[in-house]
């Protein structure tokens, strides 16, 4: 039998926690990220209304979104551009594998697009014998890896400047001294260069599709963006249908919030406007333009009232750079495409709740995350209503159930109540006297396993009360 | 006739407050409440402790299922129904009472009680020095402690200075900043039983910003915060203890 999503995301998640050097290079690398966040929001005038405005307009958007996403589709085919919708990821993979094979496409590149790894269209193209390059260089390094990316936002954050020297020498066949950045990038850029121009179909994501221009935008800040989506002659754009925003000025708030939460930044090195195919006359672009407008779930999560506000994401990683959770057991213990605490809200809505309550559960629900979100997600909420679902649904174990019944009777019992706490206490104090806590007849193991035992006094406040205390 | 809210609030100024002891206190560490107890006494309030009073029902509610805390609801309503003001030394069992009945609720009758009571319900640190308007209890503490600001205080009753307020005006006690004094220190309820290895690992990355500081003394609002991080410290064989901001706050020149 294989394991399960839960637990192998226990195996995994036991062994990062554990796991020191992985610890350092994650705190080390989100120390500077936390100093420029906090540099990037002072910019703002007002970060707070900044953040209320965006919760705005993604809210206007989510709950209207059949009429945006008719006004974005209206708009591209006027450029002359074509939109294809898709139920879920094989109706993705297939549209562009039809459209690949129809083209004579043999190489695509890639920006970076977390809807495509939530369709698993890389591995569906090359099935197809097509080669699929990854041009962000985060992306680049994960692929050559051959493992998915750890974080949203920073596919490689995971890795140190020694590990993908020796990889690239090793891969590469580059030769390569120390680890020295920018000779690290000159040797993908070298790769990189020659996969560009020989690709005939170049495919990325997009950060929002903006309703009244029909045009998508895209943040990034390699420049590889540009590249993908102007060199090769087919450009195809896959998103996820939440991503549709009213208006063209809602992106002077999105922009800069969204650049800002996820790296500190201003505005992203290229904020990229697309809007069609070539027109005539014009230098460059591609021949042909297509959107994959991506439901996978998302129209189900829109029913739910709710968690609707769940759609307003804008994928800055911001959740997940604050989480605790996330700092201790990194991005690839998540098993999910979406990691992190809106990766944990998110997941049993796109791949069932049965299969991933547990990431619900794997929060100490502290807030840090619901206190960063630029669209204000109450993302702590959300894992609790999760959690609430699946003993709804009865996905919980079963020895959980009877053990929050008998929970129940003695604490609407009070006279039970005392008379439990003080035989639990006597018991346990018995044990732990004879060098027995966190053992395996230790009912409180878990807790005093790696916990020094907790405290068992003779005592409890209501005896004291009683004995002496109450008198004012 | 039960008194409206604001006329309620105002009975403070007659000086009696309800105590909500929340369960694992009251089990495991009861010197916190009787700290309380003491402080509030000593700033001029008499005290009552309901004695029907068990647990608000979040071990249920944060675990999902709230068909099995919603009758613990229920029960708390009841038992502190006459209460003017409720002090509890914990920000997180607060929160459960002010930011979640009103939700668990939400289809009850109770509802209107339920949000009634949530605002008269109140931390420690947030009753002293929001309503009693003290900040100087009279304590004599000499030594230095840096202070863990627990996420349900910090971040659903947005508790900031309170503590800090209260710990500034200690006689004899320095005051020591932590970095991330406000990351999680891993108990998180339920979490820190179903997840042990990731509890033991943030409380562990805690453990370390507190020896950072050399302070002796680890303090917050939340006894449960402190048991874990106890447990922890224990375990390490840290120098550092963990001491709840009552039990700072009671403490008298000798």
């Amino acid at each position: 039998m294989s394991a399960t999503a839960a637990q192998r995301f226990l195996q995994d998640a036991a062994v990062k926690s554990a796991d020191l050097v992985h610890r350092e290079i994650i705190l080390h690398g989100l120390e500077s990220y936390d100093a420029a966040v906090l540099r990037g929001r002072a910019r703002f005038k007002d970060w707070e209304a900044a953040r209320r405005r965006c919760q705005e307009i993604k809210w206007e958007a989510v709950n209207h979104l059949d009429r945006y996403l008719l006004q974005f589709e209206e708009r591209v085919i006027a450029h002359g551009g074509h939109v294809f919708w898709a139920a879920n990821g094989e109706e993705a993979c297939n549209y562009i594998k039809n459209l690949a094979s129809r083209q004579g496409v043999r190489t695509v590149v890639k920006s970076k697009s977390m809807v495509t790894e939530e369709i698993h269209l890389s591995p569906a193209l090359e099935k197809a014998g097509i080669k699929v390059w990854e041009t962000d260089l985060g992306e680049f390094i994960v692929q050559l890896r051959n493992e998915p990316p750890y974080h949203i936002v920073t596919p490689a954050m995971h890795l140190n400047r020694g590990q993908i020297s020796e990889l690239f020498r090793e891969k590469l066949g580059e030769d390569i001294h120390g680890d020295d950045p920018t000779e690290l990038v000159a040797a993908a850029r070298r790769k990189l260069r020659r996969a560009f121009f020989a690709a005939e179909m170049g495919i990325s994501g997009a950060n929002f599709l903006v309703a009244d221009s029909g045009l998508i935008a895209l943040s990034t800040n390699e420049g590889n963006g540009r590249l993908c989506t102007s060199v090769p002659r087919i450009h195809v754009a896959v998103t996820g249908i939440e991503k549709v925003i009213p208006r063209l000025e809602d992106l002077a708030y999105l922009w800069p919030v969204l650049a800002t939460s996820g790296t500190g930044q201003p505005i992203t090195t290229y904020s990229t406007l697309i809007g069609g195919p070539r027109k005539p006359g014009e230098p460059d672009g591609p021949d042909e333009f297509h959107v994959v407008l991506l439901d996978n779930g998302r129209s189900k999560l829109l029913a739910d009232a709710e968690q609707r506000e769940v759609l307003h994401c804008i994928r800055c990683g911001a959740c997940l750079n604050i989480c605790p959770v996330f700092r201790h057991i990194g991005g690839h213990s998540y098993g999910t495409t979406y990691q992190g605490p809106i990766g944990s809200v998110l997941t049993p809505h796109l791949r069932g709740i049965s299969d991933f309550q547990h990431l619900s559960y794997a929060s100490s629900l502290c807030g840090a995350c619901t206190s960063v979100c630029p669209v204000k997600i109450d993302l702590h909420h959300h894992l609790l209503h999760n959690r609430r679902n699946a003993a709804r649904a009865g996905t919980t174990k079963l020895s959980e159930r009877i053990m929050f019944r008998v929970w129940r009777y003695i604490i609407l019992h009070p006279r039970i109540y005392a008379l439990t706490g003080w035989l639990a206490r006597r018991t346990l104090r018995l044990l732990y006297g004879l060098g027995l806590a966190g053992s395996i007849v230790d009912p409180m193991r878990v807790w005093n396993r790696r916990r020094s035992a907790v405290p068992l006094p003779s005592e409890s406040f209501r005896t004291r009360w009683r004995k002496g205390l109450a008198t004012n | 006739m039960l008194a409206t809210n604001s006329e309620r609030l105002e009975q403070i100024v007659q000086h009696r407050v309800s105590l909500f002891v929340p369960c694992f206190v009251d089990q495991l560490v009861p010197e916190v409440a009787v700290d309380t107890v003491k402080i509030l006494r000593r700033v001029g309030y008499q005290v009552d402790f309901p004695e029907a009073q068990t647990c608000c029902g979040q071990p249920a509610f944060n675990t999902g299922y709230w068909d099995d805390a919603r009758p613990c609801a229920e029960m708390f309503l009841r038992v502190f129904k006459h209460a003017d003001v409720v002090v509890c030394p914990s920000g997180s069992c607060t929160t459960m009472v002010r930011s979640f009945y009103p939700e668990l609720l939400s289809s009850s009758p109770l509802r209107a009680d339920a949000i009634a009571l949530g605002r008269r319900t109140f931390e420690l640190s947030e009753f002293l020095v929001k309503l009693a308007g003290v900040t100087d209890v009279g304590a004599t503490f000499p030594h230095t402690v840096t202070y863990h600001a627990s996420c349900h205080g910090l971040r659903e009753l947005q508790l900031r200075d309170q503590p800090l307020q209260l710990l500034r005006k200690v006689n004899g006690l320095t005051l020591i900043e932590m970095s991330r004094f406000d990351e999680c220190c891993g108990f998180g309820g339920t979490f820190a039983a179903k997840f042990e290895s990731i509890s033991v690992a943030m409380g562990d990355s805690k453990a370390e910003t507190v020896a950072a500081t050399g302070a002796e003394f680890v303090t917050a609002i939340d006894s449960s915060c402190l048991l874990h991080l106890q447990g922890i410290l224990g375990k390490r064989n840290a120098p550092a203890r963990t001491i709840h901001l009552a039990s700072i706050l009671a403490q008298e020149k000798t």
